[in-house]
């Protein structure tokens, strides 16, 4: 009889303290929730299939696509009132060939409606030059250049019957963050304000992004195999960031 | 009843005694002497900040270890110790080119390691922009060790006493690539050379002094080489065309930046412990030390992008070589070179 009054001491002030809690979580302008991003790959409006399906380039070449992965960094959400949350170590790899990495679930953001996000294709230049780094950054992932040091930031390797490389190989391997052949390129894209990113304790917002991988070989420059079917960091890296810089990434809707 | 107290007592002593025994071998050593890095007098601050890597002596021990284990590379033939060999201030005696896996011979010189703690880029092209991924670079290569670091990292895992010499060192039951080459710099980082007769002849120690000979080598070195071969790491760690060939077979440099000027340059080594470094230049061509001095004498080529500094060669006579040779070998740090501590035990 004693004991369990004494619990019941003891867990009514507890009972009080969390559901005070609950309430501060609805109301007060710091809590936090979370949102995943969704990156679906494509190429030309075609799903990407690794090793089978054949794809053309703007310039009517057929290709094969047996690698394609790319960093996601510095991701940046704004709201309509011009204050923003850079997500921090928002380092992110996703890779065609591990589908658990297309979907990125991200935590601990202010609640709120954001009308913007901003990210970085790549690895910023700090980064690079920072020393030995675990998760998505871990060399181990086949991203990072051991004799150049820095990273590969998007990599896509396949094959096509206009490249004269051996095996009619096709190495795009872009990275490099050092003038004048500087690849780190920005995406960015306003939300609709009719259907912003809406991050509430009780809604986890998606946002479903179309990657288009035939990308890198349009947009300001239509790449033929023939001639451009290796590059690794280099000018011809640039003419290539230049080109998904404009269409690798398109927002295609979110769901609140 | 006495029995059973005995008994009891006995028992409570053995306990105390497995108690006091394990407690001895969570530390290796407890006599050790801590492993620090240590920055000499006349040395600037250093670029790499061992404060984002705490040094422990397990750390060093680790390091150490992983240095000197040929099993790491493809054939298990070479280790991180065959191409740096201590007794040649860790570069290669001998070996124009470094020699790895396969019996494969590599295009460069292996280059001394000493001092990297203040380097800023490494290798004779600078490509690697900071010490702690330096070792990926000879780990990949597949002149070199011909290996991934997935494939050392899942070795380490299954080999003992790897598990338990990183859990001493970091506190973790994790092995990753981070904790892998954060351990190998707590070993390099710490192969400091600041002893040698210069160092104490610039610091003022008591009862050393240059020879004549030493003092005008000295005089020279300051008027004819310190502009590129600065003090007091004996290099400005620019990347200059020193003239060795009209085209250079290997396009150096511009290999890093893509840019034209850049071809056929290399980082400017450092010229301490440069008595035991030989073979000399990034491809080993000269053997001896009369050798290179001769090159600036009279073998300079016109390259394109020869270093304005060396149009017209470094006029040398005989007693110029002599006494510039004598203040040369005042760079060897024999403190260094056989500190046990460094030494493949």
């Amino acid at each position: 009889m004693k004991l369990s009054q004494y619990l019941l001491a003891l867990l009514c002030p507890i009972i009080l303290l969390s559901s005070c809690k609950k309430d501060a979580d609805e109301t007060t302008p710091d809590s936090k929730s979370s949102f995943t991003l969704e990156f679906e790959h494509q190429v030309n409006g075609s799903a990407l299939n690794l090793n089978t399906t054949t794809y053309k380039n703007a310039k009517g070449e057929d290709f094969k696509i047996n690698v394609f992965k790319y960093y996601v960094s510095n991701v940046k959400l704004s709201k309509a009132d011009g204050t923003n949350y850079l997500i921090p170590e928002s380092y992110f790899l996703i890779d065609e060939s591990k589908p658990a990495t297309k979907l990125i679930t991200v935590s601990d953001v202010p609640t709120g409606d954001y009308t913007k996000i901003e990210y970085t294709i790549g690895v910023d230049y700090a980064r690079n030059f920072a020393g030995a780094q675990t998760g998505a950054l871990d060399p181990v992932n086949g991203m990072f250049w051991t004799w150049n040091s820095g990273y590969i930031f998007v990599k896509l390797e396949g094959t096509s019957p206009q490249s004269t490389a051996a095996n009619q190989s096709l190495t795009f391997h872009i990275g490099g963050v050092v003038d004048p052949n500087n690849t780190i390129r920005t995406y960015s894209t306003e939300i609709n304000t009719a259907n912003p990113l809406r991050i509430r304790t009780d809604s986890k917002p998606d946002m479903h992004f179309i990657v288009n991988a035939a990308s890198l070989f349009t947009g300001t420059t239509d790449v033929s195999f023939a001639t451009l079917n290796f590059t690794m960091g280099g000018a011809n890296s640039v003419v290539i960031a230049n080109n998904y810089a404009k269409g690798l990434f398109r927002l295609d809707h979110i769901h609140n | 009843m006495v029995r059973q107290i005995v008994v009891f007592a006995v028992l409570m002593l053995s306990i105390a005694l497995m108690y006091a025994c394990s407690k001895n071998e969570d530390k290796i050593n407890p006599d050790e002497k801590p492993v620090t890095f240590s920055i000499p007098s006349n040395f600037p601050a250093p670029a790499y900040h061992f404060e984002q890597n705490k040094i422990s002596n397990a750390g060093f021990a680790l390091g150490k270890k992983l240095f000197y284990d040929a099993r790491l590379s493809a054939d298990k033939s070479v280790s991180c110790g065959s191409c740096h060999q201590q007794f040649a201030a860790f570069a290669n005696l001998d070996h124009k080119v470094s020699h790895g896996v396969k019996n494969c011979q590599g295009k460069r010189n292996a280059p001394p390691l000493f001092n990297l703690a203040w380097q800023k880029a490494f290798f004779w092209d600078g490509g690697v922009k900071n010490i702690e991924t330096s070792p990926l670079n000879a780990i990949t290569d597949a002149c070199e060790m011909g290996t991934d670091i997935q494939t050392i990292i899942t070795f380490l895992k299954s080999t003992a006493p790897y598990p338990e010499m990183f859990k001493q060192a970091f506190g973790t039951n994790e092995i990753s690539s981070q904790l892998l080459l954060k351990s190998l710099t707590q070993f390099t980082g710490v192969l400091v050379s600041g002893n040698s007769k210069y160092d104490q002849v610039i610091r003022k120690e008591a009862g050393v002094s240059f020879t004549a000979e030493e003092q005008s080598g000295y005089m020279l070195f300051k008027k004819k080489c310190s502009s590129c071969h600065a003090e007091p790491f004996f290099t400005d760690f620019s990347y200059r065309n020193n003239g060795l060939d009209l085209v250079s077979s290997d396009e150096g440099r511009s290999h890093i930046t893509g840019v034209l000027a850049d071809f056929g340059t290399f980082r400017i080594p450092s010229l301490r412990n440069i008595e035991y470094t030989g073979p000399y230049m990034h491809d080993g061509r000269f053997y001896s030390l009369d050798e290179v001095l001769e090159h600036y004498n009279s073998g300079i080529k016109a390259a394109e992008n020869l270093d304005p500094s060396l149009k017209n060669g470094i006029q040398l006579n005989g007693t110029d070589k002599a006494q510039i040779k004598a203040f040369l070998k005042t760079l060897t740090d024999n403190e260094f070179i056989k500190n046990k501590l460094y030494s493949e035990s």
